[in-house]
């Protein structure tokens, strides 16, 4: 899939984006519209990015609770992520899931999970389901550092490998759980090295800050997977700016680190990879940016004019009705 | 009417839906090549393959998560877990993932999944092997819970259970399999959520479900020779739970024992005790009275464990106090 120039602007945009819609996230939080937990993906930009643009419609993306990317990566719209961060009528999830619960099946995105590790074993389940009815699709399985070092990531994996499943797991390295560095939470280092007791062949990707490196290395693994070779277990590099969640005083690392990683922003070196190639000019990503700005603003107005749902909507859904 | 046991009722169940529908399939430990620890899946691998009849690993987080992917990707799969002692390492999905999934994603997505455990004690299997933690399972909004004390209603509730939407919890007594009953001739469904009056009487309510129904009908076959006419309720479901035979029952009889084998602590009985003094206090002329487990991990040696399990004589004893 050799990308045309409408395609880098396209992943440029869907960068950009994630960018905006979570910078004012952050501001609506710190105004108090936005309740709960709010984790940003601000510096990961080229992993959900990368990996989505080499998936094909039939392939599943399912990741953990830092889902906004992601979510627009898939396809929901800025409005429908921030009205659902809003907790809107209107949001993707109505108002019912939040931060870390945004999910489209029409766009084959299965969310959103908050319990860490959780829904490894529920992608290994869905590949059996793709499997078991004869699909084409891979399903994409999107995981922190830290999930790796729980029960469910190992029965979820194993799973996988028995059952020869089509699962791509991905495990993106921002080389913190919450605030425990990956030295100090897991025993090994290199966290793909992991899926070598399970025999699934595994590599990493040292730099996760390069949208086009995340999207050729995937594209790779998509390929040997759907040859029938069963998982794959990647391991990409990242790092992310923010704390956590907001709030987050972020003892754990120092500033130093912190700017010296801001030195490669996914986006910086995505807009210098364009230029240079000559593939897009300057003013091309300009006018991106403030389409990308005014979408944003008008995103934020319509989250913030929807309406809350009806309080008589309480018990909608808490059940799935007919059969 | 032919009379099978409750291992047979379960098994037809199973073996009629698979027949009908493709997107049905079994997995959990021993489901296949042994034909399921307690025999109900004997015979189904050789006639359905190993594809819908799947042995996995023993790994509680994987089957149910891995039935909750399937599901989600247009499967109706039915998950076995050997014993509901097995289902604590499998909490997660049972009450935080496959409950809340419709509700949460804003109804994006079902999770027609089937949970079928075998819980009880009685076999001088100790404590971690014997419990009876029903109330807690019924305790989720989102998940439906349901437990048989006829093979009829095991066929029937199994069989809507499959056919049914949403995650349904299917607790079975492991000392019941070879118990007997008429069961009605071809294709059925009893509806999950609907209590029924089980036999009639006027002097007294005596409500239960699964091994707990056994107690009482004896207890009340028994009273019927000392003249007690005991009319008794098998709730059937825990959730949702129809309160409407028990207390149109109870509004006759205003006198009830509530029997069940789990602890009585925060219990079965304790909700529906609870739900007959709210709805229908001014029918009471006495106390209503609770049979249950007495509060001790169920000890190993028999004599023990039988004076730790409610008996018979206990539910005719409470009978005669609230007379």
């Amino acid at each position: 899939m050799t990308l045309k120039k409408k395609d880098h602007l396209e992943l440029y945009r869907q960068m950009v984006l994630i960018r905006r819609v979570e910078e004012r996230a952050a501001e609506l939080y710190q105004e108090g519209k936005i309740g709960g937990f709010l984790h940003l993906y601000i510096g990961q930009e080229a992993v959900s990015t990368g990996i989505v643009s080499a998936r094909i419609a039939e392939d599943r993306v399912i990741t953990a609770y830092r889902d906004h990317g992601v979510a627009i990566n898939c396809g929901i719209s800025a409005k429908q992520v921030l009205a659902e961060l809003l907790g809107k009528e209107t949001g993707i999830s109505k108002g019912r899931g939040g931060s870390m619960h945004m999910a489209s099946v029409e766009n084959n995105y299965w969310g959103g999970h908050a319990i860490v590790g959780a829904h490894l074993p529920i992608a290994s389940g869905m590949a059996l389901g793709d499997q078991y009815l004869g699909n084409q699709g891979v399903t994409i399985c999107m995981f922190g550092d830290g999930a790796t070092n729980i029960g469910f990531f190992h029965e979820g994996v194993n799973l996988s490998k028995v059952w020869n499943l089509p699962v791509l797991w991905i495990c993106e390295n921002n080389q913190y759980g919450m605030g425990t560095a990956v030295d100090r939470a897991s025993a090994v280092e290199e966290i793909h090295i992991k899926a070598e007791g399970y025999g699934i062949p595994h590599s990493r990707l040292d730099d996760g800050m390069d949208v086009m490196k995340v999207r050729s290395k995937v594209a790779e693994a998509l390929d040997f997977i759907r040859a029938g070779n069963g998982p794959y277990f990647l391991e990409i590099m990242t790092y992310r700016f923010e704390g956590h969640s907001m709030g987050d005083p972020q003892r754990y690392r120092d500033k130093e680190e912190v700017t010296q990683w801001e030195k490669t922003d996914p986006i910086g070196i995505y807009h210098r990879y364009l230029v240079d190639e000559k593939i897009a000019s300057k003013a091309d990503l300009d006018k991106i940016e403030a389409a990308v700005e005014t979408e944003t603003q008008e995103a934020v107005e319509f989250a913030e004019s929807s309406p809350d749902p009806a309080l008589d909507t309480l018990f909608d859904f808490v059940y799935a009705e007919g059969n | 009417m032919a009379e099978i046991t409750m291992r047979q009722a379960i098994s037809d169940a199973l073996w009629e839906e698979m027949e009908k529908d493709e997107r049905v399939f079994i997995m959990g430990q021993e489901v296949g090549v042994w034909g399921g620890t307690y025999a109900v899946t004997k015979g189904f691998y050789d006639h359905f393959g190993e594809k819908r009849v799947r042995d996995t690993p023993i790994a509680e987080s994987a089957i149910v998560g891995g039935g909750i992917g399937a599901a989600l990707a247009g499967l109706r799969p039915v998950t076995e877990i050997m014993t509901i002692n097995f289902a604590f390492v499998a909490m997660d999905y049972i009450v935080n993932e496959a409950p809340k999934m419709h509700t949460m994603f804003g109804g994006h997505m079902r999770v027609p999944l089937v949970i079928r455990t075998a819980g009880g004690g009685g076999r001088q299997l100790g404590a971690t092997h014997s419990q009876t933690p029903d109330a807690i399972f019924a305790h989720f909004p989102g998940l439906k819970v349901v437990s048989p004390g006829t093979p009829a209603d095991a066929k029937g509730l199994l069989k809507a259970a499959i056919r049914d939407d949403n995650p349904v919890l299917f607790i079975e007594h492991a000392a019941m399999y070879q118990v007997r009953g008429e069961v009605p001739e071809g294709d059925y469904t009893v509806p999950i959520g609907v209590s029924k009056v089980q036999r009639e009487g006027s002097d007294v309510t005596v409500v239960s479900y699964c091994r707990g129904l056994q107690l009482s009908m004896q207890a009340a076959q028994q009273l019927e020779a000392e003249g007690i006419s005991a009319e008794v309720v098998d709730l059937r479901s825990l959730r949702p739970l129809d309160m409407g035979p028990v207390i149109e029952s109870f509004k006759k009889t205003n006198r009830a024992v509530v029997v069940e084998e789990g602890w009585p602590s925060y219990g079965v009985g304790s909700e529906v005790v609870t739900r007959l003094y709210e709805e229908a206090f001014d029918y009471a002329d006495a106390p209503i009275k609770r049979v249950a487990q007495k509060e001790v991990p169920l000890p190993y040696n028999q004599a023990l464990e039988q004076s730790a399990l409610p008996q018979v004589a206990d539910v005719i004893a409470a009978v005669k106090e609230v007379l």
